[in-house]
Order: structure tokens, then C-alpha cells, then sequence
């Protein structure tokens, strides 16, 4: 008796639903406008990626994907963004004449190559990895057994890559001192010139406002004649738009002060 | 399962991987299109192995991600330190040779 429902197994499921999925978080990658979004988008194609590996009996390379690229190496990347600021989005100018259309014109071509030329190439059935790995116990043991015998040079080549990567990004990114270091006199005779010159404040910028329900660092400060002072807000948070208005900081407080004068009648005076 | 279903996928994150390449020009997202590349290839490898019962696939697999590693923390390290003195991430703004 043949079954009315033809039997999906666990790796079919697993298939048409997280291919989909890494397929748009692959087209997010690309397409999204912030190198944060961008970044988020491909580490959830990575775990996408691991789940595959796991239903082809890889379960070795589904823990060290995610270990390795998402926990390591998109995280590295996530802390890169945040040095070379969030804030630098990509910008729309095209520098060569249809250099768009171009691409897409040439990746389509590419697809339509790949899919066609490779897409099929498999004509029988997966043999499946149990056969290869039953006489070692298990899939790791299997490929400790590869790594320890056939390509042991190979794992050995492996650890003076990584020692050679670590000591290339530490001299890499070391930054040299050009200048010499500010110390506190030359501050203070910088300062002292700059006042001369135009005049600008002597003493700190002004700190952050403190409000009757918040004082948090994107609060701007108000200036004596209820103008809001630039200084008062980081940059960064200004460009990332985590400024808060003034006149919404102000509101509840304005509104509980004219409650409380109404309620006290005309004759006690207005509060403020 | 039709194992040919798992080459067509990762021909299409390869060529994904291309088209972001080719088309954004912050230094950072056209490393992630690397990334992206390197993983599809890792797709098919696994792929493979599961097909013709034979592990060296995996071992494949577990090589391109140490390179991946060693590759991403040195091209990183490159990339802040052309923003240190450049003051830009994009790709257009390194074009000292061209002039």
C-alpha cells in the first residue's frame, strides 16, 4: 500500500525551508543599505548554512560554522563596522556608466553558466556517510582520523597560517604615532590660541541635559533662553539621529506645573 | 532528496555573492560578499561528500574555514587601516594608482 501523502523526511523539510530563507538573507546581504543590516542578514545565512550541513550528517562542520563564522568571524566583522562607523552608508553615485546593469547582466549570465553546466551533474543517489564513518565510531572520529593521518602536514600548515594571520593583523592595525602626543600644557595653550583667535569657550563642553524624567547622554542641554545647545550631544549620536527634542523632554513637565498651578486656584501664582 | 537541489542552491548564493561584490563599494559588505562565496563553495563540498560517501569533502570544508579566518582578520586589519588614513571605507576612495 503506497501512502496517500508522499513521506517528507526530516532533510526535505529542512531543505525547502531554510533554502528560501538563505537565499533572502543572502539577497539582504547585498541589498541592504547599512553595513550593520548587512552584516545580521549574512550571519542568519550562516546559521541557515549550519542546519543544511547538519541534515547532509556533517554534524562536525554544523557546530564549527557556527562557532567559527558566526560566533567568530562575523562578530569580527560586526566590530569593524562599528570602528569604521556605522553611520557610512554606501553611496548611490555610480563612479563607471551602467556599472549596474552591467553587473546584473553579468551575474545573471553567471547563474544561468553555473545552474546549467553544474546544476545537474549528480546522477545517482547519495551514497550517504555512514559507511565511511562506522569504522571509527562516529563523524568526528572519522575526520580526526583524516586530520591525524592522511593530511596531518596539512593540519600542521594550518596553525602557522593562523599564527601568521594573528601577527599580521597586530602589525596591520597598529597604529603608528605620527604626531606627537597632545599633553595637557599644549591643550591648554591650544585653547587659550583658539580663544584669542575667535573667541571660542574656554572650559568643557557643556554636559548632557538633565531633565525632571531623563537625564540620559542623548538629552541636549538647554541654553539659558531655552535654545537647545549643539555642544551639548555627541556627534555620533547626532549622525545616527538618537537625538531627542527638547520641546518633548519639556512637555509633561510643562503640562504637570500648569495642572498643578490650575488646581491650586489663580490667587497662590503660577509655578513656574 | 535530490542532491542536485543542494548544488543549485549554492550556485545561486555564489552568484549573490558575486552580484554584492561587483556592486557595493563599501570595503566591508564587499568582504562579506567573500564570505558569502566561500560559504556556498563549502555547501557543495559538504554536499558532495554526503554524495559519494567520502569524507574529504568535510576535510575541505573545515580548511576553507580556518583560510576564512586568517583571510577575514587580515583583510579586516587592511580595511581599518586604509580607513585610519584615508578617513573612507569605500573602494572608489582608494585610487592612488589610477592617477
Amino acid at each position: 500500500m503506497t501512502p496517500l501523502i508522499p513521506m517528507a523526511t526530516a532533510s526535505v523539510v529542512a531543505f525547502w525551508v531554510l533554502a528560501p530563507l538563505a537565499v533572502l538573507l543572502a539577497l539582504g546581504m547585498v541589498l541592504a543599505r547599512k553595513p550593520v543590516h548587512s552584516a545580521l542578514s549574512l550571519a542568519g545565512m550562516m546559521i541557515c548554512l549550519a542546519i543544511l550541513y547538519a541534515t547532509l550528517q556533517a554534524p562536525l562542520l554544523f557546530v564549527v560554522q557556527i562557532i567559527v563564522y558566526t560566533g567568530a568571524i562575523m562578530m569580527l566583522f560586526l566590530f569593524v563596522v562599528m570602528l569604521v562607523g556605522v553611520g557610512s552608508s554606501d553611496s548611490t553615485i555610480e563612479t563607471i556608466k551602467g556599472h549596474r546593469v552591467a553587473a546584473v547582466i553579468a551575474v545573471l549570465g553567471l547563474l544561468g553558466l553555473l545552474a546549467f553546466t553544474v546544476g545537474g551533474t549528480i546522477q545517482r543517489a547519495p551514497v550517504g556517510l555512514d559507511g565511511a564513518t562506522a569504522p571509527f565510531g562516529g563523524n568526528v572520529q572519522a575526520l580526526a582520523d583524516l586530520f591525524f593521518g592522511r593530511y596531518v602536514f596539512l593540519f600542521l600548515a594550518t596553525s602557522g597560517l593562523l599564527i601568521i594571520g594573528a601577527v599580521g593583523a597586530m602589525v596591520l592595525a597598529h597604529g603608528e604615532r605620527i604626531v606627537p602626543k597632545l599633553g595637557q600644557r599644549e591643550t591648554a595653550a591650544r585653547r587659550l590660541q583658539a580663544y584669542a583667535n575667535d573667541g571660542s569657550h574656554l572650559g568643557p563642553l557643556p554636559a548632557s541635559g538633565v531633565f525632571a524624567r531623563h537625564n540620559a547622554i542623548q538629552t541636549p542641554a538647554l541654553l539659558p533662553d531655552g535654545s537647545v545647545s549643539e555642544l551639548s550631544v555627541s556627534k555620533t549620536l547626532a549622525e545616527r539621529g538618537a537625538f531627542v527634542d527638547a520641546d518633548e523632554l519639556r512637555a509633561p513637565t510643562r503640562e504637570a506645573f500648569r495642572a498643578i498651578s490650575e488646581a491650586r486656584g489663580h490667587d497662590a501664582g503660577e509655578l513656574e | 532528496m535530490n542532491p542536485n537541489y543542494y548544488l543549485v542552491l549554492s550556485v545561486i548564493l555564489f552568484t549573490i555573492g558575486v552580484l554584492g561584490f561587483l556592486l557595493r563599494r563599501n570595503a566591508i559588505v564587499a568582504f562579506m560578499s567573500i564570505e558569502l562565496m566561500l560559504n556556498a563553495t563549502n555547501l557543495a563540498m559538504v554536499n558532495f561528500s554526503h554524495v559519494h560517501g567520502n569524507l574529504d569533502g568535510q576535510v575541505g570544508t573545515l580548511m576553507v574555514m580556518v583560510v576564512a579566518a586568517a583571510e577575514v582578520v587580515v583583510g579586516l586589519a587592511i580595511i581599518v587601516t586604509i580607513f585610519r588614513t584615508r578617513r573612507s571605507a569605500s573602494v572608489d576612495d582608494a585610487n592612488l594608482l589610477k592617477y
